[in-house]
């Protein structure tokens, strides 16, 4: 995987620049990715990746928009809100986790 | 006496049933399987109703008839899994104590999940093919159907049978040429994935033939809502797709009784370990088929591999032995095209869809991700393969777990 520098720092990515390594992600880091993709991080924004870290943690997969709404409890009108577009996506690029699969 | 209860009669669950029969000595071992209703649904079966290539009686079957002798068959509804006690209860309050436990009632379209969906034009203007009765709606439908915009449309993954939405598309676009009126018919493919399909190299191949039948894609749409009385879709980031006659793909879920019963996840799968199929929060009940959580196709090919492997992980960990039949999430599905033709592809957790030949190297008969007329007709004798050698779970020369041999790497 390569290595990329963000904000001084170097970290593992992959090709589209998703992190790879778990705990090379901070909350600080976070900010720095979120402002690369235009998103400026609120109280509601921070709900979502932190649920997004924990359930990675537990579970080893990035949760689904539809995880998010039914187990995180955000809806998913308000995480298109919150992320526009690409929510699933660009909460995972936020998050430092792999791209959620498309499931097979 | 050790009692094995197993949920579902379908393809993994009666595979699961013949084979451990034979593995589990019938002295010690009661194996019984509990389904709902007596009739056997070949499932792959349902895409050509709607073109009038099958009609209903060609694809179902008694259940009874492939469950063998020495395996109680129960019909009734299921309430809930007591995991903690060891039964299931049914809706007639009935109580089956088990000591092992295999679910295997794998997963259904839910219309009722989608806003505006079962609404006024269920049926009518929106309709499915993913049941025997939305099929046969969808054939009376296309009969005398005089043409305007069809739209084919996924509401989220995992489904069963991720290639059947492009399947049925393909075959539209030759149906409807058939019947001279392809002109009048505006064919558009909307779809939650960023592609055609979901793995890079067969998204690609797959997007190229929609092009060439000039069918409209719509990427990234995830759906709020269908407006029934404006024939339209709405996505959450407020795109419109109208539509005068809609194929939907409703969300899938596992079954309901799976939720009640704390077993399931978000959409009712049992989380399992990937490799082994044991369920994660109990040491006596595994998942099969559809009803899991693995990542890989929910497809019958899945279900047979898996099931294979399954078998001997089965005994293994019923006599305290570790399991080490390790599965791949190997899935192989024939993807029919049109005009006689289908494509195959082969892959599995890690590797995606390649070109190339199967099952032989260089020698096929099957060609991987390119249109031949030999993938058609594998797909059409599987029908007598299902229920002559699959669901009796008699030996196939198919390797369980996917091999590289004949697969062209870098060439896609």
């Amino acid at each position: 995987m390569p290595l990329a520098s963000i904000d001084g720092r170097s970290v593992h990515v992959d090709d589209e620049g998703f992190l790879t390594e778990y705990d090379e992600w901070d909350e600080d880091l976070a900010k720095v990715l979120a402002s690369q993709i235009g998103v400026d991080m609120t109280d509601d924004h921070w709900k979502a990746i932190r649920f997004l870290r924990s359930d990675f943690k537990e579970h080893g997969e990035t949760a689904t928009i539809r995880r998010v709404d039914v187990v995180g409890g955000i809806s998913t009108k308000d995480l298109f809100r919150l992320f526009p577009k690409k929510p699933a996506k660009k909460m995972a690029y936020i998050a430092g986790l792999p791209k959620p699969r498309g499931c097979v | 006496m050790n009692r094995l209860l197993i949920l579902g009669g379908g393809t993994s669950g009666t595979i699961a049933a013949n084979r451990l029969r034979r593995r589990l000595d019938p002295g010690s071992w009661a194996i019984t399987v509990v389904d709902e209703t007596d009739t056997h649904l070949y499932q792959p079966g349902q895409l050509f109703i709607p073109f009038g290539i099958y009609r209903p009686r060609d694809i179902v079957k008694p259940r009874r008839r492939y469950i063998p002798p020495g395996v109680d068959l129960v019909l009734g509804e299921i309430d809930h899994v007591d995991a903690d006690a060891g039964k299931v209860v049914l809706r007639d309050a009935s109580e089956l104590p088990y000591d092992y436990l295999i679910v295997a009632t794998g997963t259904a379209p839910r219309p009722d999940q989608t806003p505006g969906m079962t609404d006024g034009a269920w049926r009518t203007s929106v309709h499915e093919f993913y049941t025997l009765e939305g099929a046969s709606a969808l054939a009376d439908k296309l009969a005398d159907w005089e043409g305007g915009r069809m739209v084919v449309q996924i509401v989220d993954m995992p489904i069963k049978c991720p290639v059947a939405p492009l399947e049925f598309t393909f075959l539209a676009d030759a149906f409807f040429t058939e019947r001279g009126m392809r002109d009048r018919v505006e064919m558009v493919f909307v779809t939650p994935l960023e592609g055609a399909f979901t793995k890079p190299i067969a998204s690609k191949h797959l997007g190229a033939m929609l092009e060439e039948r000039k069918v409209a894609l719509e990427s990234d749409f995830v759906i709020e809502r269908v407006d029934p009385d404006a024939r339209t879709l709405v996505s959450f980031d407020e795109r419109e797709v109208p539509f005068d006659l809609l194929v939907t793909i409703p969300l899938n879920m596992g079954a309901e009784y799976l939720k009640r019963s704390g077993l399931g996840d978000e959409l009712n799968y049992v989380p399992v370990d990937r490799q082994t199929l044991l369920s994660k929060a109990h040491d006596n009940v595994f998942a099969i088929g559809d009803a899991s959580d693995i990542p890989t196709s929910k497809a019958g090919s899945v279900a047979h591999f898996s099931t294979e492997l399954f078998e001997d992980n089965f005994v293994n960990h019923v006599q305290g032995r570790p399991m080490t039949r390790f599965f791949d999430g190997h899935a192989n599905c024939f993807i029919e095209s049109g005009n006689g033709k289908g494509l195959l592809i082969d892959f599995n957790y890690e590797t995606e869809p390649l070109p190339g030949k199967y099952p032989l190297p260089g020698l096929g008969p099957f060609t991987l991700l390119r249109e031949s007329e030999a993938n058609h007709w594998g797909k059409m004798m599987f029908r007598w393969v299902y229920w002559n050698l699959l669901l009796p779970g008699k030996e196939m020369p198919l390797e369980p777990l996917m091999s590289m041999a004949g697969k062209e790497v870098g060439e896609a």
